[in-house]
């Protein structure tokens, strides 16, 4: 499944943890209840699917072990992963990958990035012209981000959107 | 737009608008670039490259309804303030894009009823070249903030809301974290202790006032609603101060996003949320992530507020001079504008100046609808009279703010020829309604024959005076667009075996008496159910005492004589 960064696909070096087999060595994605499994191993970088229902206060004492959270869209339209975000970094200080998954739309590429997120998945035949567009096409927006520092745009909330 | 308006438009000095935030090339780009996403997405939609079902997330992100007959477009009045050139854009719209009127909602917004997706691009860029949109008047996201008619004018006001309003627009329109939200969420925002924005039936309300040290203070109300569930919203907080503003409502939404049901969206507003935890769990909730927060990232400046305030036109009030004295003696002359400025007018806190509203519900009309050379009228109105400022109110009418005492009887005389001068603001044909099954794909049944058969009804003016202030309002489903459990005399289209029927609902308010109403029996026909109002409004004129409101009378008595008239008459 191609991996879009800054609006264009980049290499996953990570691979997604199989049910019912052990993880092995390398960089490896967990799903959330095998997140205990996953910390007792010791080579290889982590990471862990956090489900949209779940506080992500239930990664704190995990956290600093894991490289990477991957948060999820079951449809586009629920939005819980973006608070996810944002709170791993605004409340938690995560400064890991964080990854989205799931059904997401171009034009949610944006606010995702606001909240924190650094890469999304996307399925295999995606255009990618409209994600890279996403990118390039706004260059305002009307309140700070909650997680980044843009540059604001001298008075009142609006900021000016960072371009990759 | 005719050569005249034209030359006006251009000729008007690069003065900023009045009531308003004046939008500067920063905020101009933003704009521009939206269109051009969505243009994009119309082009994808008419080459066939999107499916309806694809498309439709994204035109709903532009305020674009898929209708009965067609596309609605349904455009943002931030605060329901507009300028003059803005509504001259309105009118075009309606004459180049749609059937040559526009209709006033509930939400203090206009929606085009006709238009046809190859046309709706050229409509938004009409509408960015006078500063408008319909962003985020559709979906699951923060809808446009409203706030009071009268703001900035009335007596009874402690502060203006719209700065407010206007820091709440540009902190929720396309917000990162809150655009997916459970569902819809609706704000509104009042500086007068006199609640006329409906803040207890918001999902949030918010009253402002005065603080100690002369900073704004809010009370916070959350969780009321209207629709299936309806529910008077509980107050969070009496004293937020203004610096925690944001940092305030982002705590609330996030808690809101991460709990609110997403399972059915019957139960997805926050109003569910706030009565399953119950209003001490969800405040507790509230102010846990508000604490967690990094306040300083969020706090709202006094120095933020003034620059926002700066780009804001105030009028210039001229000195009252011999208005009030004018105004006096043109109403004894006249018993007919005497009367119409008894009911069409409100207070106001500047010596020798007045606000009017002007009724856009003439008998036996379409509540809330305007035709294209109403809007240029009232344009031309409220250049000539009011600071080229009008606001649309969620009563569906119209208001000139700021209008000098002696010229209103000009005023008066000009809306009267144009059909605009009905003197029944607050009475009985003052009704509001929502599209209802005429363009409306959820409707059970028609709202507007309805209200035009009562608004006919009722029509004689001396009767409306008698009866006095009475709130209609019709919804043509259970969503409540039309606002039915908060008035007086609420109308509800149902469905009964396949026919349109409707209920009435008795006792409501969206005032500070918040209340809603309660049904009073099944369901009947349309002719059957303008009967039963007769009937009522003939039981409260034998029923009441010593000036009481059909409200009042309702209370006082109960429902069982109300009822007794409709379904058992004598
Ligand atoms: C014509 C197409 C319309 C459709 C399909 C529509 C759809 C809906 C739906 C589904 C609800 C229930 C939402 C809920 O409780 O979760 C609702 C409520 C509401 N809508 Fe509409 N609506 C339409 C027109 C309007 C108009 C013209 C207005 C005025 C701006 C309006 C304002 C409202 C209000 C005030 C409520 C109820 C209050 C509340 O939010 O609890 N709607 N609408
Ligand atoms: S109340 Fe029902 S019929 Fe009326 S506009 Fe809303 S959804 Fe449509």
């Amino acid at each position: 499944m191609p991996l879009l960064e800054n609006g264009h696909p980049v290499e996953d070096t990570w691979r997604y943890a199989v049910e019912s087999e052990a993880l092995g060595a390398g960089d490896i994605i967990v799903p959330f209840d095998r997140l205990s499994e996953g910390l007792g191993r010791t080579e290889g970088r982590l990471g862990v699917v956090l489900p949209n229902s779940e506080s992500v206060s239930t990664l704190k004492e995990a956290l600093p072990k894991l490289a990477l959270v991957v948060v999820t869209f079951p449809i586009f339209r629920d939005g819980r992963a973006f608070s996810q975000a944002r709170a791993l970094r605004e409340h938690l200080h995560f400064t890991g990958k964080i990854r989205a998954s799931g059904h997401i739309l171009p034009d949610q590429y944006e606010f995702l990035l606001r909240c924190g997120v650094d890469s999304v998945e996307v399925s295999g035949n995606t255009d990618m012209a409209p994600w890279e567009q996403a990118l390039r096409r706004f260059t305002i927006a009307t309140q700070p981000s909650p997680v980044l520092d843009e540059k604001p745009t001298g008075f009142g909330l609006r900021r000016f959107l960072a371009t990759p | 737009m005719s050569t005249e308006t034209m030359t006006r438009a251009e000729a008007a000095p690069a003065v900023l608008p009045v009531g308003r935030y004046g939008y500067d090339q920063i905020d101009r780009t933003f704009l521009r670039e939206r269109i051009e996403q969505f243009r994009d997405q119309v082009n994808r939609r008419i080459a066939g490259d999107l499916t309806e079902e694809e498309f439709k997330p994204l035109r709903l992100m532009n305020g674009l309804y898929l209708q009965l007959h067609a596309y609605m477009l349904r455009v943002a009045v931030p605060y329901g303030t507009l300028g003059s050139k803005q509504v001259r854009a309105l009118a075009r719209i309606a004459r180049e894009f749609d059937k040559g009127y526009g209709h006033f909602t509930t939400r203090q917004n206009i929606q085009f009823n006709w238009i046809k997706l190859e046309d709706t691009v050229a409509a938004l860029e009409v509408l960015a070249e006078a500063d408008m949109h319909a962003i985020q008047t559709s979906g699951n996201c923060i809808r446009n903030i409203t706030s009071d008619e009268f703001a900035g004018a009335a007596k009874d006001e402690l502060l203006d809301p719209r700065v407010h309003a206007e820091i709440l627009r540009q902190w929720s329109t396309l917000h990162p974290e809150f655009t997916f939200l459970p569902r819809k969420f609706k704000f509104a925002i009042s500086g007068s202790p006199h609640d006329r924005v409906v803040a207890r039936f918001h999902d949030i309300g918010l009253i402002a006032r005065p603080g100690p040290h002369g900073r704004p203070v809010f009370e916070v109300f959350v969780g009321g609603g209207l629709g299936r569930t309806p529910i008077v919203g509980v107050s969070l907080r009496d004293d937020l101060p203004e610096e925690d503003l944001l940092a305030y409502m982002e705590a609330i939404l996030r808690v809101y996003n991460a709990h609110g049901r997403r399972d059915n969206i019957y139960k997805a507003r926050i109003k569910i949320l706030v009565q399953a935890l119950g209003t001490d769990e969800f405040r507790r909730q509230v102010e846990e992530e508000f604490v967690a927060m990094d306040r300083a990232r969020y706090r709202i400046e006094p120095g933020l507020v003034e620059a926002i305030k700066a780009r804001f036109g105030a009028p210039a009030f001229a000195p009252a001079g011999e208005a009030v004295a004018v105004l006096a003696e043109d109403r004894r002359r006249d018993i007919a504008f005497d009367a119409w400025v008894r009911t069409n007018t409100h207070e106001h806190k500047a010596p020798g100046y007045i606000s009017v509203v002007i009724s856009l519900k003439p008998a036996g009309g379409i509540p809330g609808d305007a035709t294209a050379e109403q809007l240029d009228l009232l344009a031309d109105l409220a250049d000539e009279f009011s600071f080229g400022e009008l606001r649309v109110t969620h009563l569906q009418n119209v208001v000139l703010g700021h209008v000098r005492q002696d010229q209103l009887h000009t005023v008066w005389q000009r809306l009267s020829q144009a059909g605009l001068g009905t003197a029944n603001v607050n009475f009985i044909t003052d009704i509001v309604a929502c599209p209802g099954l005429d363009y409306c794909a959820l409707a059970n049944a028609r709202s507007i024959p309805i209200a035009q058969k009562l608004s006919s009804r009722f029509a004689n003016l001396e009767l409306q005076r008698e009866i006095g202030d009475l709130r209609i309002n019709i919804s043509g489903c259970i969503n409540a667009c039309g606002h039915h459990h908060a008035a007086h005399l609420g109308i509800l289209g149902v469905d009964k075996r396949g026919q349109e029927a409707f209920q009435i609902t008795l006792g409501g308010s969206g005032e500070e008496d918040a209340s809603i109403g309660q049904i009073l029996g099944p369901a009947m026909a349309e002719d059957e159910t303008v009967d039963a109002v007769s009937r009522l409004i003939d039981l409260y004129l034998v029923r009441r005492e010593n000036g009481e409101r059909f409200l009042d009378t309702y209370r006082r008595v109960g429902t069982a004589a109300f009822k007794d008239v409709v379904y058992a008459p004598a």
